[in-house]
């Protein structure tokens, strides 16, 4: 044994280290968002298939998810019957943002997959998925009672993470 | 069909990587002759297939091949030409192959000036390279193939990052692996080194400027990437203590600790087990910057493309590269005795005193960004130390080793005596203090005291370097370049601590919300924010603000900063509208609209920023003068004495 061992040792420390920050690697879905626990952005839009206008503030009061979505994204369509099954639970208010999309085909993709939106905005212009920080469709977004966002789902989504992420955060309420 | 045979090149590119590995390291061994003369045609043919591999991906990005997955995740037609060839490094796959290409690059130097060098020593360096070229290349073949099809191919491609679309970052990334993969080369020398079983002077004069070399890119890549930050992120900072920034700071401040060490190998044959250590670790913290930065473990702004997937077998090649360098390193570093000893005084102390803090200071930035890790693999939560960490023990280490430098600078080899150089260290201090002190009070008023000590000592070290060459020059004895190139570099390390301490105690910085017409005033300045108009450019639009600013009430520039929207990928960059005058930056990022008219900015007022930047290319000026020094160029000629005769030894 000789002192010249001890740089060995240290590294196969450290090495042991990294093996399991590989294995715990966290979740690549969670990114960062400058939102998380700031109030959501506000916004008016119309509502799909319907003549009204829908305003973030009557959302208030009761938390909700919105998730971004639009007839043109892949993953959109993988996360659909995730999203059929979330809203069988019927836990919380879905809302659907049909992000930069034709009207028309987003009916009929609600017409033809299922609608498990309870109403769905439209943001024709992409002003409130930017505001929402979307990097990319699909995104969901949890917001409480109080209007903060309280997680961001990146891709599509799955009831692994919704069981796992979503779940947690409606029971407990409020923040962590 | 192109992209096949990019992949096939590649292919090819592994076999001859292992080849240069086995006939190398294992020709050597035997000392056969017809073995090692393979190794040299294995590694120019390895760079002309790797090179191919480029040249296709490149093409593939120029001619719009969308069936290309990579290039379909990376482009898009409305890229401009430029961006498109940039692209090729702008996601993992593509940032692999560029990885590879360069440490062929550096292969192909190594061969190519390592005729005069002992048959056996060449050999074994370019088997160890070839060792670390095969274990990329299978990475990249096995987890990242750059030339993956998607069929059918789409009609457009998702886009380059907005983030990289950006003339510096675009060449930072080449830059910045130039010096990562450079302590390649170091690490192949102390290798063959330890499997030669010697270690002389002379081979410390033959891994110097590889290794000044590398660190010269690295420092310029580093830089870039810092000042890419400050104008493209919008926040107005120039270092974030990020993941990605420290994964290259730390072999930066190992390998600033690796070429000072091989001075004095070179020059007293001291140090030996020591320079060697330095020499794996520079590598290896390349080699921990990359799997940090390609794993994803760390979770970071700069992690575009991170695959938990792939850390493993980094992980794997990490253990087998390190671990296999540090068992010989165990084993033979024992072995290398150092005959002369040193003065507590003497140069070599020095040089020890300010190697033991810059690797503290590697380690104080290892520590912090591993720390998220370390708490996971105790099952604590996964949480990052925050700048404060480093904030509250770097900027003491730095101090230290400054003042290590404005002292040691004066101190002969072998025998120092503080008396003999206490003039000049008087004068020194003296002119510092009036200098610094002139300056702060003369131009700011009094700061942080870290700022006003920083900006003492950084003109300390820049005085305290200029004796040694003026005193050359006066008594008309030469001035070799190896001088003024430690010069120049010692004087940009200065240079960089006054406009760090300068820009950390007297920035100005106000965030305001304004309508066009308004005005806010800023001590002797002021910003007058005029109008709003929409922009378009070739892939994005956007709003640009135009604001006047006021020095004294009378204007004297116009800034245009931008916030821009990527059509493809819907992200919103900032472009901050800048103008720097010889003393400060005047800066503007431009925020949100907050209705009615009123736009959210911050304004900023930034001393000596710029001196930042211009600070690493006195460093690497400096270290590209002394790389080129007449005594590294001149080996072919000789084999000369050893500086000093008899202090030489060997081992087996």
């Amino acid at each position: 044994m000789n002192r010249f061992i001890v740089p060995l040792v240290v590294f196969l420390g450290l090495a042991g280290v990294l093996y399991i920050g590989v294995r715990h690697s966290p979740d690549k879905s969670i990114m960062a968002s400058a939102l998380l626990g700031k109030p959501a952005p506000s916004f008016e839009l119309p509502v799909l298939g319907e003549a009204r206008k829908l305003s973030s503030r009557e959302l208030a009061g009761k938390p909700w998810v919105l998730n971004v979505w639009g007839t043109w994204c892949a993953g959109c369509r993988e996360e659909h019957p995730a999203l059929l099954a979330i809203a069988r639970q019927n836990l919380v208010t879905l809302v659907g943002l049909s992000w930069k999309d034709e009207d028309a085909a987003a009916q009929q993709w609600l017409t033809q997959l299922g609608n498990p939106y309870s109403v769905v905005a439209v943001d024709r212009e992409g002003r409130t998925a930017i505001d929402f920080g979307v990097y990319g469709a699909p995104e969901t977004f949890l917001i409480d009672e109080r209007g903060l966002v309280q997680y961001r789902h990146v891709g599509a989504m799955t009831l692994e993470a919704w069981e796992r992420e979503f779940v947690p955060r409606l029971k407990r309420g409020g923040l962590p | 069909m192109i992209p096949e045979l990019g992949h096939f090149a590649l292919v090819l590119a592994l076999l001859l990587a292992a080849a240069q590995a086995v006939f190398g390291l294992w020709g050597a061994h035997r000392v056969d002759a017809r073995w090692m003369s393979v190794v040299r045609p294995a590694v120019a043919g390895q760079f002309v297939l790797i090179s191919f591999g480029v040249g296709v991906l490149v093409y593939a990005f120029v001619s719009f091949d969308f069936s290309v997955l990579y290039v379909a995740s990376n482009s898009n037609s409305a890229l401009p030409t430029f961006y498109r060839v940039a692209a090729l490094w702008g996601a993992h796959e593509g940032s692999l192959l560029l990885w590879v290409w360069i440490l062929a690059l550096w292969t192909l130097a190594v061969a190519a000036f390592s005729r005069n060098l002992p048959a056996t020593f060449a050999s074994r360096v370019m088997g160890v390279l070839g060792v670390v070229s095969f274990g990329f290349l299978l990475f990249t073949l096995y987890t990242s193939n750059p030339f993956e099809r998607l069929l059918p191919a789409p009609a457009d491609g998702r886009d380059l990052n907005p983030v990289l679309q950006d003339p510096a970052l675009a060449i930072h990334p080449p830059l910045l692996y130039t010096g990562y993969v450079g302590f390649a080369v170091a690490y192949a020398f102390a290798c063959a080194a330890m499997l030669e079983g010697k270690l002389d002077q002379v081979w410390a004069r033959w891994t110097r400027p590889w290794t000044t070399l590398a660190w010269c890119f690295l420092s310029v890549g580093i830089a870039l990437g810092s000042w890419w930050a400050y104008y493209e992120l919008g926040w107005g900072g120039y270092w974030f203590w990020d993941p990605v920034e420290n994964a290259s700071f730390m072999p930066w401040l190992v390998g600033t600790a690796l070429i000072h060490s091989l001075a004095v190998t070179e020059k007293r044959g001291l140090f030996k087990s020591w320079t060697l250590l330095l020499a794996i670790l520079a590598f290896s913290l390349s080699l921990l910057g990359t799997f940090l930065v390609r794993s994803g473990v760390l979770v970071s702004v700069h992690s575009f493309a991170a695959d938990p997937s792939r850390g493993m077998f980094i992980l794997a090649f990490l253990i087998c590269m390190i671990g296999g360098a540090l068992i010989l390193y165990s084993w033979r570093a024992p072995l290398l005795r150092s005959a002369a000893g040193f003065d507590g005084t003497a140069r070599e102390a020095f040089l020890l005193y300010n190697n033991i803090l810059l690797v503290l200071a590697a380690l104080v930035v290892l520590i912090g960004t591993l720390a998220p890790l370390v708490n996971d693999a105790l099952g604590m939560q996964s949480i990052s130390v925050g700048t404060g960490w480093f904030t509250s023990s770097f900027p003491y280490l730095a101090l230290g080793l400054l003042g290590l430098v404005a002292v040691g600078i004066h101190a002969a080899w072998k025998r120092g005596r503080v008396g003999d150089s206490r003039t000049r260290l008087l004068i020194g201090l003296a002119a510092a203090l009036v200098i610094g002190l002139a300056v702060v009070f003369g131009a700011y008023g009094l700061g942080k005291w870290q700022s006003l000590v920083g900006i003492v000592f950084g003109t300390w070290v820049i005085v305290s370097s200029l004796f040694d060459p003026i005193d050359r020059w006066r008594r008309k004895l030469s001035l070799p370049r190896a001088v003024i190139g430690m010069t120049i570099a010692h004087i940009g390390i200065g240079v960089c601590v006054i406009a760090v301490s300068t820009v950390e105690s007297y920035t100005v910085e106000r965030d305001v919300a304004l309508r066009p017409g308004e005005t806010v005033a800023m001590g002797r300045y002021a910003y007058r924010f005029e109008k709003l108009e929409p922009v378009e450019g070739p892939n994005y639009d956007g709003v640009r603000a135009e604001l006047t600013v006021l020095r004294d009430g009378r204007p004297i520039t116009v800034l245009h900063p931008e916030k821009r929207t990527y059509w493809v990928q819907r992200s919103t960059m900032t472009e901050a509208g800048i103008h720097s005058r010889w003393n400060m930056d005047l800066f503007v990022a431009l925020g949100e609209d907050l209705g009615e008219g009123r736009w959210s900015l911050r304004v900023q007022l930034r001393p000596l920023i710029d001196y930042i930047w211009l600070a690493a290319a006195l460093m690497a000026l400096g270290g590209g003068l002394a790389a080129s020094d007449r005594r590294y160029r001149a080996r072919r000629l000789a084999e000369e004495s050893p500086a000093v005769p008899g202090a030489a030894t060997e081992v087996t």
